[in-house]
């Protein structure tokens, strides 16, 4: 189970890149990242999974004497709260500055923008 | 050509990587130290059942502050970078066709039921799944519906802006009073615990959700109103 969700993330990493570094359209340069993103995260959670646990949440089923031995780490949900957060944040500034790039030569097409081409 | 070659290269070497990390992993069979403390130390710490909440909010309340202003810079680069294409109120009123009976009568329904529900979502952060991040992201979805029924509604930037930095105020307001009244910045100390997984317990870890909520909710509000608000000439 660990592996399969491990796995999945690392493909959707790969994915992400790869749209990332083909398309020549800007938006879906963003879509792509957001899917890499999305891989990181579920990578990250992976870590933290254990077989036959449940989640860090004490309540009657899982009480605080027998929690060391019911749950899973908390710590990775904990970091990965963080970064989908924090990846909205991101994914909003590259829509904004996507708009802005569009403003200055009416196209999405980044090999249109030479200016810093070497 | 090249460019295709150097990418498949780039992503084949990637995928050695991933493979190689994929096969050596092992997952643990018991908690790590780190994770162990907090497993046995949270509920007579913090008071908080939820445990990921309780690392959150409590004991790295600080890195959630530092989240919570990166947001806020974000909303605020959002705005000021499409502040000089922001269009003001009713200038392309004609152009849209009504967005339907059915969707508008749906949306009069859900919004307060959504902003309900995120409400549920981070006052009862502390004990079931769900937090002031998650219950904000819900609250601004209804403002999402709300844009979505009418492109051309406006929503109060002023209103936004002052509900998203008095809440930050205040949670700046609680972790001093944490150093004043208890242990350190952020403590939770300054309220009593309180009964374990009653929903006003965990000292104030309800109340610094609810704060977080509220700023979360208006920081991805302000965003998607920027971005609403953007019209092409």
């Amino acid at each position: 189970m660990v592996y399969v969700m491990m796995g999945t993330g690392f493909i959707l990493i790969l994915i992400g890149l790869y749209g990332a570094l083909t398309n020549t359209n800007i938006m879906r340069m963003i879509v792509s990242f957001t899917v890499a993103n999305t891989g990181t995260n579920l990578v990250l959670v992976s870590v933290g999974y254990m077989t036959g646990r449940t989640a860090p949440i004490l309540d009657d089923a899982v009480p605080v004497v027998d929690a060391v031995h019911r749950i899973i780490d908390p710590l990775p949900q904990a970091l990965v709260l963080t970064a989908i957060v924090i990846g909205l944040g991101v994914t909003a500034l590259m829509l904004a500055y996507a708009y802005r790039l569009y403003e200055t030569k009416r196209t999405l097409n980044i090999s249109k923008f030479k200016e810093l081409k070497w | 050509m090249i460019k295709k070659v150097i990418t498949l290269a780039l992503l084949a070497g990637f995928a050695a990587i991933f493979t190689n990390l994929l096969l050596g992993y092992v997952p643990d069979e018991s908690l790590n130290l780190t994770a162990r403390y907090y497993a046995e130390n949270t509920a007579s710490e913090t008071g908080a059942a939820n445990i990921v909440t309780a690392i959150i909010v409590t004991y790295r309340g600080l890195d959630t502050l530092g989240e919570v202003t990166v947001l806020f810079l974000a909303a605020a680069i959002v705005g000021l970078v499409l502040a000089q294409t922001r269009v003001g109120d009713q200038s392309g009123v004609e152009k849209m066709p009504p967005a339907g009976e059915l969707l508008e009568v749906g949306t009069r329904l859900l919004a307060p039921l959504i902003v309900l529900f995120g409400a549920y979502v981070f006052i009862n952060g502390h004990l079931t799944p769900g937090g002031g991040f998650q219950g904000g992201a819900i609250i601004a979805s209804a403002v999402l519906l709300l844009l979505l029924t009418n492109p051309l509604r406006r929503f109060s930037h002023r209103l936004i802006a002052r509900l998203e930095s008095t809440m930050g105020l205040f949670y700046v307001a609680i972790g001093i009073l944490g150093m004043a009244m208890a242990g350190g910045f952020l403590d939770n100390h300054i309220l009593p615990l309180g009964e374990f997984g009653a929903l006003l317990s965990a000292g104030a870890i309800p109340l610094i959700y609810v704060l977080i909520g509220l700023k979360v909710g208006a920081e991805f509000s302000s965003m998607m109103v920027s971005l609403s608000e953007t019209e092409d000439q």
